[in-house]
């Protein structure tokens, strides 16, 4: 791109890096910067960086945050009895939104994936056993993915778990909201029956 | 007569890998077509009309669309999804292993229908109760090297082409067959093979599973066969399967 200054050039290529955004759309988001004030740019590119120089894991959790113990591991309210295992912290988010979960969380960072050579060892279960060691926890609730991975890390930690007498459960699964029974694939409406609940 | 535009094929997932937010890419083993890949569009949203059924260790009917690089998948019926293995811990890690090989020895578009066949077989022998499952791996192992052309010579020497006496011989990953005491000096770090291994895989080679199923092996055999036969799919593979490590992981669980 030698007809364009090479700041421009540049800003263009790295914007291009970032998920789901093309050439043409980096190419609108620079012209876009470059129309916005200066207080803007700097915002941004402040936001960026705090981003990777403050953000750690949380010690407890391992929830990505800017201090020793995350927000939801810090709250005194919320019941620290029953931990939920998700796979990554953006799984956190729509966990929350719903409202229902008032306890604390576990970050395994990743699933077990026996084609890609992930075991256990590369997760954060080792952590998440010394937690639940310490005889305060009753209740592990595991959210995985309902996929190959997720079931095979849920099936692992379930038999990790269990034996120090703590009750373990998975999120159930069926239908979604909204769907129509037709078009639902056999595993999921099998299970939808099997967990049936009294109405 | 031009390739028609949609088609129909019974399909084994085999894996799936994340591509863009949404899609997926799907690799399966097909009877007709051998292993193919294809798109899986919104798959990631719940409520796709794809979803379970195209989860790695699915048996379906799918209906593919031809597209420009990869064909898209534009539904999906499972005709077995194989519950059983998925809600077990081990028998899951023998089923992702058996497609890890089949994924690892395959190319696309290779037609092998007796491999599909095999591959469908021992999903459905570790769905069976009462089945002693390091039986069936080895079973099938040495059945998907055989229909993969590099079948284990095992009645007579590589090197010297004599029949071999019942003592201890030896098997070479890199000359595909045993050798005898004598020839073997002269090969790298062969692998000794008991009397009783070799006649039980000389025994597996020929029979079918019904018969190879009631043969009695006992854990040190068992090791034995089980060594032998990775040796030989890690020099063929130049790499060891990484499913095993998983394998011995649980293993080593209380």
């Amino acid at each position: 791109m030698s007809f364009v200054a090479e700041p421009v050039a540049r800003a263009i290529e790295e914007l291009n890096k970032l998920p789901g955004i093309g050439p043409k759309s980096a190419q609108r988001l620079t012209y876009h910067l470059l129309r916005g004030s200066d207080e803007e740019a700097k915002a941004l590119t402040e936001a960026i960086l705090a981003l990777k120089e403050k953000i750690r894991l949380c010690s407890v959790c391992f929830n990505i945050t800017d201090r020793d113990h995350c927000l939801i591991c810090q709250d005194k309210e919320r019941d620290h009895s029953k931990i939920c295992v998700v796979e990554k912290p953006s799984d956190i988010l729509p966990l929350e939104r719903t409202g229902r979960y008032k306890g604390v969380y576990h970050v395994l960072h990743g699933s077990i994936s026996p084609a890609q050579g992930i075991g256990a060892e590369e997760l954060k279960v080792k952590e998440l056993l010394s937690r639940c060691q310490d005889g305060s926890v009753t209740e592990v609730i595991v959210a995985t993915n309902p996929n190959v991975e997720g079931e095979t890390t849920a099936m692992y930690l379930r038999r990790a778990v269990q034996p120090l007498g703590i009750r373990v459960s998975r999120l159930a699964r069926g239908l979604p909201f909204g769907a129509e029974l037709e078009y639902a694939d056999d595993v999921t409406l099998g299970q939808a029956l099997d967990q049936r609940q009294q109405f | 007569m031009g390739i028609p535009r949609n088609y129909q094929t019974q399909a084994i997932v085999i894996k799936q890998s994340k591509f863009g937010e949404i899609d997926k890419i799907l690799t399966f083993y097909t009877p007709e077509l051998g292993k193919l890949r294809a798109v899986a569009k919104g798959i990631c949203r719940p409520g796709s009309k794809l979803g379970g059924n195209v989860e790695p260790l699915t048996y379906s009917l799918m209906m593919l669309a031809r597209g420009r690089n990869l064909d898209i998948v534009t539904q999906s019926q499972t005709m077995d999804g194989f519950l059983v293995l998925k809600s077990d811990l081990e028998l899951m890690a023998y089923g992702l292993y058996i497609l890890e090989l089949i994924d690892s020895f395959t190319m696309e578009n290779n037609v092998n229908r007796p491999l599909f066949d095999l591959l469908l077989d021992a999903l459905h022998w570790l769905s069976q109760t009462n089945n002693n499952n390091e039986i069936v791996l080895r079973y099938f192992e040495l059945h998907l090297l055989q229909h993969l052309g590099y079948r284990p010579e095992l009645y007579r020497c590589v090197k010297c082409n004599l029949p071999l006496k019942p003592v201890v011989n030896f098997f070479s990953s890199s000359q595909g067959g045993m050798l005898c005491p004598h020839c073997s000096q002269k090969e790298y770090l062969p692998c000794p093979l008991s009397v009783d291994a070799l006649k039980i895989l000389r025994l597996w080679q020929n029979c079918d599973y019904v018969t190879a199923r009631r043969v009695k092996v006992e854990s040190k055999l068992s090791l034995e066969l089980e060594q032998l036969l990775q040796e030989y799919i890690g020099y063929l593979l130049q790499r060891r399967p990484k499913s095993i490590t998983w394998l011995e992981e649980l293993k080593k669980m209380p």
